[in-house]
């Protein structure tokens, strides 16, 4: 993979396993919450690792599906279908607890 | 369980495949090692030898069975791991390079993680997998799963995914160890337990009076047959060794070959030839009465028959031995270099009863000894009561008669009850029993040995007196005179008055031969000078009758020439008859 070399505010990475329900069903919830509060300032990257499963502990991935915030510092995981807004939004920082 | 009745039909199908774990004295106790592809549980307090137990699974997979392994570990960064093992000599870096072994820490920090909605663990399987795959792994280990219980709220799910990981390990085919902390009242405090059906074992750590004892017990092992005790395991340089338990049966192959003890006078009480090769031999005594002498001596004659011997002393340093062997001239030193002898110094309170035994196996085991000697085994009982040691010394002499190992005991009677029993009451188990006792009489203390019994040879009654010189040790026979059993000072001069007495008659004896002597030439003299007088008178009497003779002869001769001049007279006639002539003889 090609590292994204962006000066973007937010970076997230969302791992899944193959085109699951709830890999679906997360990567939509993402995808409307950062166009919701976070537009234009974010980058998505789904890493799938049925095909990169070596990818898998560098980022110390064990649930699925997994989000992680790579920027802003620090690192945060967020795991689950993301179905519950409050608490991703909270999680990734974006509204304070 | 119905292992038992399992067993009856284990010869006629086939027998669960089982994977060795390497784990000295492990693989006898579940016959053979973990079911191969299947997980099994090993659980325990904290400080059990959980993680240290299933990391030499992977190890000594990896180098003795060229079975790969993963090692995941959800509590220990994979440097720490391989930091913490390298104490026992596992290098886990290389291991890892060389692509026997993969280390995997999953890091699972609640602070950092939430969770929302629905989720599963497909991430720690991708993982598991992914490892696996790289090195062909055939082993895997989880240590600790549960610690996901702690990182993830949501056991509904949890719960729901370790059992399709289970299933999920099976079906790789990989053999597993999953390790679980314990609980309250159940194996492990998250029930792994329940998903793990196959295996069980559970590992203790107990301390009583201050010794502490590692113990392992197998709780269950589905399809096959395993002992069932506790069996007491130790966490050393070199790894864990659990020390299998008892031979079931007394089916010991037993040799005919003897062994001198390196006393002459010992040897000689023993039918003169010493011990059975192979046999077990108590030395029982009261203090200083020198049980470690005849012990270094028996150590000494092995070596000097070039075979090998360790002595486990539990009182003495093996420096102190060497000196005090030294003057009674023995030279232990000698042995000691050229590698025959080895000597293993250790306190009793080192560690429990258990620990001696295990540890014992383990020199046992390496040094392969001809000859074992403990001295003395009395100073275990400080630390384990009579029938623990007995039991201990019972599993012990298995071993070693399983291995054909001579053995000596040393035991220490109390001064006060001499009553001819050891505490340890060992002596039941023993094939033969020296006794050395203070012999107290004439305002000193002596020595007296006897042997109590020897089983299977002609051994003598008697008491003898046991000398500790400069020169070594030698056994003399007690004077039995008509005062008693006389020993020391007292044999001696009881020796020397009868020495005396001796040159005394010798003396007597002598004059006598002598006299008879002289009587016997001043009668041969007489009879001498009364046999030239009877000659002379049988000569006289001779001399009388020839006389006598010549006497008749001329007067016959004169009565003929008489009678011939009458004949011619009368005009011849017939002649005259020819006289009868006698020859006069004595």
């Amino acid at each position: 993979m090609t590292p994204v070399k962006s000066k973007k505010a937010w970076e997230l990475r969302l791992y899944v396993a193959g085109k699951t329900a709830k890999s679906v069903t997360a990567l939509t919830n993402l995808q409307k919450y950062c166009e919701e509060h976070l537009k234009g300032q974010y980058v998505i990257e789904v890493i799938d690792l049925l095909e990169k499963p070596q990818l898998a502990e560098g980022d110390q991935i064990f649930a699925i599906p997994t989000l992680v915030r790579k920027v802003p510092e620090p690192i945060r995981k967020i795991i689950g279908d993301l179905s519950n807004e409050e608490k991703v939004l909270v999680g990734l920082n974006i509204r304070p607890a | 369980m119905s292992k038992s009745r399992k067993n009856i039909s284990a010869t006629s199908y086939p027998t669960l495949p089982k994977s060795a774990t390497g784990i000295i004295g492990l693989d006898e106790i579940t016959g053979g090692g973990l079911p191969t592809g299947r997980p099994t549980l090993i659980c325990g307090d904290a400080g059990s030898g959980k993680t240290l137990m299933s990391m030499e699974f992977i190890v000594r997979g990896a180098i003795e069975f060229n079975e790969p392994g993963v090692f995941m570990a959800f509590e220990e960064k994979a440097d720490e791991l391989a930091m913490n093992v390298a104490s026992l000599g596992f290098d886990l870096n290389k291991l890892q390079a060389d692509k026997k072994i993969r280390l995997d820490h999953v890091h699972i920090e609640r602070s950092e993680i939430e969770e929302t909605g629905e989720y599963d663990l497909e991430g720690l399987f991708i993982r598991l997998g992914h490892a696996i795959d790289s090195i062909n792994a055939k082993r895997v280990v989880l240590d600790t799963i549960e610690n996901l219980f702690s990182g993830l709220t949501n056991e509904r799910i949890l719960r729901a995914e370790l059992g399709r990981l289970f299933h999920w390990l099976k079906e790789k085919g990989v053999t597993a160890i999953i390790t679980g902390e314990r609980g309250d009242g159940k194996l492990t405090r998250h029930g792994l337990e329940e998903y793990v059906s196959d295996c069980v074992i559970l590992l203790d750590h107990r301390v009583i009076d201050q010794i502490s004892t590692r113990r392992l017990r197998i709780v269950k092992y589905r399809g096959t047959v395993h002992g069932t005790n506790e069996y007491p395991f130790l966490i050393d340089e070199e790894g864990i060794s659990v020390l299998p338990v008892t031979s079931l049966h007394l089916a010991k192959e037993v040799q005919t070959e003897r062994i001198s003890t390196g006393i002459a006078g010992l040897d000689q009480m023993l039918g003169g030839k010493g011990f059975f090769r192979g046999s077990s031999i108590l030395v029982s005594g009261t203090a200083g009465t020198g049980k470690t002498s005849i012990a270094a001596y028996f150590a000494a004659e092995t070596c000097k028959r070039g075979e090998r011997c360790i002595y486990f002393s539990f009182e003495e340093s093996p420096k102190q031995i060497v000196r005090n062997m030294h003057s009674i001239g023995l030279d232990v030193q000698r042995y000691l270099d050229n590698g025959l002898l080895h000597f293993h110094a250790s306190r009793p309170t080192l560690y429990g009863l258990e620990m001696h035994l295990v540890a014992m196996h383990k020199h046992i085991r390496k040094f392969k000894p001809d000859t074992v000697i403990l001295d003395p085994i009395t100073n275990l009982i400080t630390i384990g009561s009579v029938g623990e040691v007995k039991s201990m010394l019972v599993r012990l002499l298995d071993f070693l008669m399983e291995e054909q190992i001579t053995v000596m005991f040393t035991a220490l009677s109390l001064n006060t009850i001499v009553n001819e029993q050891t505490d340890e009451g060992v002596s039941s188990l023993v094939d033969a029993w020296l006794l050395v006792r203070d012999i107290e009489f004439n305002g000193e203390r002596n020595r007296g040995m006897y042997v109590m019994k020897s089983r299977g040879m002609k051994h003598s009654n008697q008491v003898r007196e046991f000398l500790i010189t400069d020169d070594g040790l030698s056994l003399v026979d007690v004077y039995l005179g008509p005062e008693g059993v006389l020993t020391g000072s007292a044999r001696e001069a009881e020796q020397l008055k009868e020495h005396t007495g001796q040159a005394l008659r010798d003396y007597a004896l002598d004059r006598k031969d002598r006299e008879v002597l002289r009587k016997r030439k001043v009668l041969e003299s007489k009879i001498s000078s009364l046999q030239t007088e009877f000659e002379s008178v049988e000569e006289e009497l001779n001399k009388i009758y020839l006389e006598e003779e010549l006497k008749k002869e001329v007067m016959e001769k004169n009565r003929r020439e008489v009678m011939a001049m009458r004949r011619e007279t009368k005009d011849g006639g017939i002649p005259a008859p020819a006289p009868a002539k006698k020859k006069g003889k004595k």
